[in-house]
């Protein structure tokens, strides 16, 4: 933001919903790839995950929403083992 | 002039307060209580519960969050109020910055109080003076009725200024003591005050808005040089809000500060709060016997009143600093190494001398003051009514 200070009247209170437009998806270390094959859609990486990053649509998974994931791996923790559908890889790597 | 028909009542300080917050009909008011400002709380709680103010009242179970909470309902648009001491303002110290960044206007009510270690619940300015630079509004009462009338008057400069509000009353020496208070009619208080700081753009307003979002180096700066801004604003604004205060009630309160006898002083006393009707006595003593001294009594201590201190400073050649708290750094309290820094671009400086006192409640005696003042001014830093070895007998 490149307001004046002298327009900062009201402090700091700006329009909401404005973390939308913030993308965090750079911080991130560890991407996670999601095999669709592999996920029961049991939606516990939805339910954790801290950043709302994982896309949902109709009860199914349907992919990640890289301009938020900062890449914390609480989803590929939480995926079902005998599912396995999220392995966590390097940033950068295919 | 409008003058409102008053009652006289016998009040203690916290309860002068508490009257005041039920006048006040604050939306919220979230407090723990701690000695010497339980009362208000807990005189507070009773008129809830009595349902004669129908505030939402959050018991907490810390400082820190009580602030939270007046944080979160301050944010949301509500009128706000909560009071505290010594550790419990202590406690609220990380707070005490969201809510003056965020620019919202809490009124706090301090019984001011010594820090511990040693454990002490009595009176000085130590709590205050600790949080002098988190952004809030800091004024003094020096009398049970200014504490009563400066609650009142703080809702209004909170809610115009944006700033958090402190109105301090010295610990037992204002909260716990009985005075006739002039107590004006509860329509008068809501008609001074109207409908609250409810603006639209709330967090309970029309649109949806973000409330203190993340502001990294390219941004944190500025907030802050806009708060120091809204401090220089917030003179002026005590100053209106204290004539239209006057006008609305009938009472003439100081609004920065509050000379006596500086008229033709030579010699000045500086001082903050309650200990102000001690010192004036002195100085009309010594002004009997011919000695052309002078007080000023500060009202607010954030923002400070630099400039008009310094022009009722500037005629006289010393100054004594008396005040309830040390800065330890051995330039003296914080009183003094502000009004030495505000006397410093004077071409002709006063001497100032800083004379701690009263800490952890210690009394101060009009004997020790007369033999202070007798002396004459040190010009350098002096621990008044210390007792030094000598003074006190052995431990058998």
């Amino acid at each position: 933001m490149a307001a004046r200070w002298q327009a900062l009247e009201r402090g700091p209170v700006i329009p909401g919903g404005s973390s939308v437009a913030y993308r965090t998806g750079d911080w991130r270390q560890e991407r996670p790839v999601l095999d669709l094959e592999r996920c029961v859609h049991c939606l516990f990486c939805w339910l954790y995950c801290p950043d709302s990053a994982v896309l949902v649509r109709d009860g199914r998974v349907v992919g990640i929403d890289y301009d938020h994931c900062k890449g914390c791996g609480i989803c590929a923790a939480v995926c079902p083992p005998k599912a396995g559908a999220i392995h966590m890889v390097p940033e950068g790597e295919p | 002039m409008k003058t409102v028909a008053t009652r006289r009542v016998a009040l203690t300080g916290n309860e002068a307060v508490a009257l005041a917050w039920k006048q006040i009909r604050p939306h919220v008011v979230a407090a723990y209580p701690i000695t010497p400002a339980t009362q208000i709380v807990e005189r507070f709680s009773q008129y809830v519960a009595d349902g004669e103010v129908d505030t939402e009242f959050i018991p907490v179970e810390s400082e820190h969050s009580a602030l939270s909470a007046c944080v979160g309902a301050a944010a949301a648009g509500a009128r706000v109020l909560t009071a505290t001491a010594s550790q419990g303002l202590a406690l609220m110290h990380e707070i005490l910055y969201v809510a003056s960044g965020l620019r919202l206007p809490i009124v706090m009510n301090v019984g001011t109080r010594a820090l511990s270690a040693p454990i002490n619940i009595h009176g000085d300015h130590s709590d205050v003076m600790g949080s002098r630079d988190a952004g809030w509004v800091q004024m003094f009462a020096r009398t049970v009725q200014e504490a009563y009338d400066r609650t009142i008057l703080a809702v209004r400069v909170a809610e115009r200024a944006r700033l958090p509000v402190m109105v301090c009353l010295d610990g037992f020496t204002l909260t716990h003591s009985l005075e006739p208070v002039e107590v004006y009619p509860d329509e008068a208080v809501q008609a001074f005050l109207g409908e609250g700081p409810r603006d639209g753009s709330s967090l309970l307003g029309e649109e949806p808005i973000t409330v203190g979002p993340l502001a990294l180096p390219d941004s944190y700066m500025e907030f802050r040089r806009a708060l120091a801004e809204a401090h220089a604003r917030a003179l002026r604004i005590l100053e209106e809000e204290t004539e239209a205060f006057h006008v609305h009630f009938g009472r003439d309160l100081p609004a920065l500060l509050e000379p006596f006898g500086m008229e033709d002083a030579e010699e000045s006393v500086v001082i903050l709060g309650a200990y102000a009707d001690v010192v004036e006595e002195a100085v009309r003593r010594w002004r009997e016997r011919g000695r052309r001294l002078g007080m000023v009594r500060l009202v607010v201590f954030r923002p400070f009143p630099a400039e008009e201190l310094r022009r009722v400073l500037a005629r006289t050649s010393e100054v004594v600093v008396l005040e309830r708290a040390d800065t330890l750094s051995g330039l003296g309290g914080p009183l003094a190494v502000e009004v030495r820094a505000a006397l410093y671009d004077l071409a002709e400086r006063p001497r100032l001398t800083d004379a701690i006192f009263g800490l952890g409640g210690r009394e101060l005696r009009d004997a020790e003051l007369d033999a202070f003042l007798e002396a004459g001014p040190r010009g350098r830093v002096v621990y008044l009514g210390l007792k030094e070895a000598g003074d006190v007998p052995e431990p058998a």
